[in-house]
């Protein structure tokens, strides 16, 4: 398990730097804009001695928790009925988030839990709250530190699709990562 | 008879609102409030309409044949009290409402009722009274129940209310006639509240408990779940999401002001008030799993009273304040436990079925109403402490939150029909059931407010 957890991290590490230099690229050549209102930057005059030259933009790299490319954009853990086991499918998720966690330690999060419609308001907030739980265990397991992660729950007051079948349920049955500032 | 009674309602909804108390949990999240746009916006102004309409369902075992004669003098008012009053027996379905027209001259005072006549169409008590203006613009609302059968009065009162009182009036005066004809108190002057979603828009309101007067207390663009009435029905506990997670506030009725109670790392809910008004049972998450907590009423002295690692819930306490009832599936699916307040080894009350929540205490403490899932319906039922014999009460698809009815009669509960969110109550017998339907929206989270004082 540990030997399969590390190496889709190592693969999410890649994918994020890989990603990262491409964009770096791109920005660098292209962009010949002048720092707004320097004289200087704008209009060389050859008459003083000075030379001068445009100054590029600065990129301004995309936060890999952005990048739809990169594992941590996936934001979402869906649990089966009644239940807050983690499945496989979503363990790299829940990984690639810790090891973001433990690599940035000012990093913060709350993992919202939530629930289906079926039942008790009340028992279900407590239901999408152990699912939460269960996330920021596995986090913590893998690195985070416990004043990184709050988790909270929504219970089944912020469904994701409102139809009342299986259909819809099986979406609103999850656990949803937000980083502080998002 | 005692004699005059100045009135006022108790409880003014202001449209006062002040916002949460800050601290450091606000601090660290911050950001993310500033994300969220979170409209708490100001009550609005009373509403003269009804916000419910009533449907009535089913009869009472035995229905006590009454005839309300319209007061002298009321049809100048701006709210007619007889019409009032016989709704309210009518809805409760204990009463079989005798017509009351054509007979002249109309009786209002004690030797105008010929109680052969009222006998002679089937009437066995006859309502009869007046109203007169005061000098200081008050009304003067009097009124006589007669037995028809004894030829005696039965009960006789004396109201002085400003016009914007005489619906409360007339719910006093059904109170009155249903407590002399069926030993029981009646609930007509008592408040209900409940949560309507129209649209994104989340409202908790306070109404009457035939559905007028609607008030808006709170208004959110997050959802608010669980109120629950303050013994003396001054103020409402209530979760609200506003802040992007769970957090239980108290609010004021008479004031309008409102504080942030729990508000812990993690989620806070499931508040239920001690019946000396003091403490607030929660369930907090701040130690890890959903577990149950007494605090004060302003959130200090913060004491955990249950220790298990499942899910322990929807706290409520016994009347007389020594045991709390909750759901936990601490025994691996959702049942009724109960526990002292002063903590110990929760006992489990129900064996029946998978699926036992949102336990209820009886005003009496006798007996606790729940939510009991049959297959994939979840119905209302009532289980006795004595007995532990369970009766299921509704038949319907998905109810949810059931409240007994300060007398102990009735059982407000939400459910469904046609996927829209509606309130209903029924009696504790089953019998007799009523539909509270709202204009527009989902109406859920009902929880029926106490006596008023007296």
């Amino acid at each position: 398990m540990m030997r399969l957890l590390l190496s889709v991290l190592m693969l999410a590490v890649l994918a994020a730097c890989g990603t990262t230099a491409r964009e770096q690229d791109g920005a660098a050549v292209e962009d010949r804009k002048a720092i707004p209102g320097d004289p200087a930057a704008g209009k060389p005059k050859p008459d003083t001695g000075l030379t001068g030259k445009p100054l590029v933009e600065k990129p301004v790299a995309v936060s890999p928790l952005k990048d739809p490319g990169n594992i941590l954009s996936k934001r979402s853990i869906y649990f089966d009925y009644d239940s807050n086991l983690v499945k496989d499918e979503f363990k790299p998720i829940i990984a690639a988030h810790a090891r973001y966690l433990q690599q940035n330690g000012a990093a913060k999060m709350k993992i919202e839990g939530n629930a289906d419609e079926r039942g008790s308001r009340e028992y279900n907030l407590a239901l999408g709250q152990r699912r939460a739980e269960g996330v920021r265990q596995m986090m913590q397991l893998l690195g985070a530190q416990a004043g990184q992660i709050e988790t909270v729950s929504f219970g089944e007051e912020k469904p994701r699709c409102t139809d009342h079948d299986e259909k819809c349920w099986w979406q609103n049955r999850r656990g949803d990562i937000v980083y502080q500032g998002e | 008879m005692s004699g005059a009674r100045s009135f006022g309602l108790g409880a003014v909804l202001t449209k006062e609102f002040v916002g949460p108390k800050s601290g450091k949990f606000l601090d660290r999240v911050h950001r993310f409030l500033c994300a969220v746009v979170v409209l708490v916006s100001l009550a609005l102004p009373p509403a003269a309409l009804a916000a419910l309409t009533i449907e009535i369902i089913g009869t009472g075992a035995s229905q006590f044949p009454v005839a309300v004669v319209p007061f002298r003098a009321e049809d100048g008012l701006a709210q007619k009290i007889t019409p009032v009053i016989a709704a309210d027996l009518a809805r409760s379905g204990l009463f079989r409402m005798i017509d009351a027209g054509g007979i002249n001259p109309v009786p209002h005072e004690p030797e105008q009722v010929n109680h052969g006549q009222w006998r002679a169409r089937g009437a066995e008590a006859v309502v009869i009274g007046s109203v007169s203006q005061l000098p200081d613009g008050r009304y003067d609302v009097r009124f006589r129940l007669m037995d028809a059968v004894k030829q005696t009065q039965l009960a006789g009162y004396v109201y002085f209310a400003r016009n914007d009182n005489l619906r409360l009036v007339a719910h006093k005066i059904a109170d009155l006639i249903y407590e002399k004809l069926t030993g029981e108190a009646g609930v007509f002057a008592t408040r209900i509240t409940y949560v309507v979603k129209r649209g994104s828009r989340y409202e908790l309101q306070v109404a009457d408990a035939d559905g007028y007067n609607a008030q808006t207390v709170l208004a959110s663009n997050e959802p608010i779940i669980s109120p629950a009435w303050s013994p003396e029905g001054a103020r409402l506990a209530y979760v609200s999401f506003e802040q992007r997670k769970p957090v239980v506030y108290v609010q004021s009725l008479t004031a309008g002001s409102r504080q942030a109670v729990a508000n812990f790392w993690g989620s806070n809910s499931a508040p239920a008030w001690s019946p000396d008004g003091r403490r607030l049972a929660v369930t907090l998450t701040k130690d890890g799993a959903s577990q149950l907590y007494l605090i004060n009423t302003d959130g200090s002295g913060v004491e955990r009273l249950t220790h298990s690692s499942a899910i322990d819930t929807e706290p409520n306490f016994s009347p007389d304040g020594r045991y709390l009832i909750f759901t936990s599936d601490r025994g691996g699916s959702p049942q009724i436990y109960r526990v002292p307040v002063t903590g110990g080894q929760p006992e489990r009350l129900t064996f029946e079925g998978s699926y036992n929540v949102s336990p209820r205490h009886s005003p009496d403490g006798k007996s606790f109403t729940f939510i009991q899932r049959n297959g994939t319906r979840f119905n209302v039922a009532v289980q006795d402490f004595a007995t532990r014999q369970v009766q299921v009460l509704t038949d319907g698809g998905i109810d949810e939150s059931p409240s007994f009815a300060p007398n102990g009669k009735l059982i407000l509960y939400a459910t469904e029909v046609s996927g829209r969110g509606i309130l209903s109550a029924v009696s504790s017998d089953g019998r007799v059931k009523q539909r509270l339907t709202a204009d527009a929206g989902d109406v859920r989270e009902p929880a029926w407010g106490p006596l008023p004082k007296q």
